[in-house]
């Protein structure tokens, strides 16, 4: 916990934001929309006696606050998938459309790349990757439970992508929600902070920068590219942004988020940047009771 | 070196486990021995289980790996080496073809016949792997299992009929114990 105390400068109501992070989340779980309609998900919840609450912003994510969200029949049926609230952001935002080609650039476990399918209906390409085995296996579970099938899964190194497979064209829309050092998800994980260290920081951030680079070479002109992270710490979101933007062929624009949240801040320790980092979005775990997330939307341009 | 054929470079193509291969649509198309042609398994949908073929449309049916089917909603240029295309989708390599589960739960809801529909104890003892003893006067081999769910019925998986028994088919990373 004292590695947040590198914050107080940035989050208001900082007591409050400490006490948030010491508490436990509820169990949430995304209904998906292949396989059932929020209503039957919720009929056969209720069928079960298992109390559950939609979130004030998305009729489609249900608060479980008691027992296991994987041992029930919709949960069997492929009709719920478990998703922390603030993890359902980042696909809403990229707003993927059936038909379009969409890439998920480090796509595992699959919590946002099956609900990127169930945004685009099943339609369309989505391309999904990962360097981790291991953790496409998990994804690939996922989808396949999910009823996913218009999904095409690669086990490479993000920075260095490869369009060959998939027509050489490039996507319409791109998702980078990075690994990245997951302070904001405490609440979840108790030992996040344990093997903090700065250097990690350091090194993740270079990584991070890597994808989102490939992300926006292999988006067209126009096309959207989200950037997430589930961390607090500037170097992985502001100066991730501030590089790529005086880098790479690409605006931030704004985002309307359905939780309280805070512009990117412009300042942090001796460093300024691209004063357009306010556009991107800074969820904190105190403001709806959430993990803390990161989020900011780019347009590809010339 | 004894196996003389070892080295041996041979003209027919072969299944490559490495990379997927869509499907010929017909068996005059076929390139490779014994692979199942698109329109075989469409066939095997309608027949088996009354699942119409236009239930498909959308999606180009793939191998990777002797037998093993993957289905994928678009098309992609042949073959394609990545890790994972669509679902996988029926396995082939025996003598009668085998969806996966996640094919039926999918597709399972168009089908019309060879179709079993279990009791919510029946589903759960099903669910758990368990062989039971249901009624049943239909075919025997594969079925698709079904029960109740909010008030539809729902395909849940694959079950074995066989000497009167139906044997669970559901993969143990899938099984779950409901029974209270």
């Amino acid at each position: 916990m004292e590695v947040l105390r590198r914050y107080e400068s940035i989050v208001e109501d900082f007591e409050a934001f400490r006490a948030a992070c010491e508490r436990s989340l509820p169990s949430v779980v995304r209904v998906n929309t292949l396989k059932t309609t929020v209503e039957r998900a919720r009929e056969a919840l209720a069928e079960e006696d298992i109390s559950h609450e939609p979130t004030d912003w998305h009729d489609g994510l249900l608060k479980l606050p008691e027992g296991d969200p994987g041992s029930n029949w919709p949960y069997v049926q492929g009709w719920l998938h478990g998703q922390e609230e603030v993890s359902a952001v980042p696909a809403r935002v990229l707003d993927p459309q059936p038909g379009e080609r969409v890439w998920d650039a480090a796509a595992a476990p699959g919590s946002k790349t099956t609900q990127l399918a169930a945004l685009m209906d099943d339609e369309g390409l989505l391309v999904a990757t990962d360097n981790n085995l291991g953790r496409l296996s998990a994804l690939r579970s996922n989808a396949e439970r999910l009823g996913v099938t218009n999904l095409a899964v690669t086990n490479e190194d993000a920075r260095n992508h490869s369009l060959k497979p998939f027509d050489g064209e490039p996507y319409d829309r791109a998702l980078v929600d990075v690994p990245c050092s997951c302070e904001g998800t405490i609440r979840k994980n108790p030992d996040a902070l344990e093997q903090w260290t700065f250097e990690h920081v350091q090194g993740v951030a270079g990584v991070q920068k890597g994808i989102l680079r490939r992300a926006i070479e292999a988006t067209r002109e126009g096309g959207t590219v989200v950037y997430s992270t589930c961390t607090f710490a500037p170097e992985e979101n502001e100066a991730v942004l501030d590089h790529v933007l005086e880098e790479h062929p690409c605006r931030l624009v704004e985002v309307e988020l359905p939780l309280k949240s805070r512009p990117g801040v412009t300042e942090w320790e001796d460093e300024t940047f691209d004063p357009n980092v306010r556009k991107a979005r800074r969820i904190y775990p105190h403001f709806n009771d959430t993990g803390g997330f990161f989020v900011a939307k780019l347009e590809v341009t010339e | 070196m004894t196996d003389g054929d070892q080295g041996r470079k041979s003209n027919v193509p072969a299944n490559d486990s490495e990379r997927f291969d869509r499907l010929p649509k017909t068996d005059a198309e076929r390139e490779v021995p014994g692979r199942p042609t698109r329109e075989a398994v469409l066939d095997f949908w309608t027949e088996r289980f009354g699942v119409p073929p236009e239930t498909f449309d959308d999606h180009t049916f793939w191998e990777r790996g002797s037998g093993k089917i993957w289905a994928f909603c678009g098309d992609l240029p042949s073959p394609v080496e990545i890790e994972a295309l669509g679902m996988a989708f029926l396995r082939t390599r025996q003598e009668h073809w085998k969806p996966t589960l996640e094919a039926v739960q999918r597709f399972g809801g168009h089908a019309e016949k060879n179709v079993i529909q279990l009791s919510r104890e029946e589903a759960r003892r099903f669910l758990a792997g368990e062989d039971q003893e249901p009624e049943w006067d239909g075919d025997w081999g594969y079925l698709i299992v079904t029960h109740d769910l909010a008030g539809e019925r729902e395909p849940l998986g694959v079950g074995l009929y066989v000497y009167d028994e139906l044997r669970s088919q559901v993969p143990k990373g899938r099984r779950r114990d409901l029974r209270d």
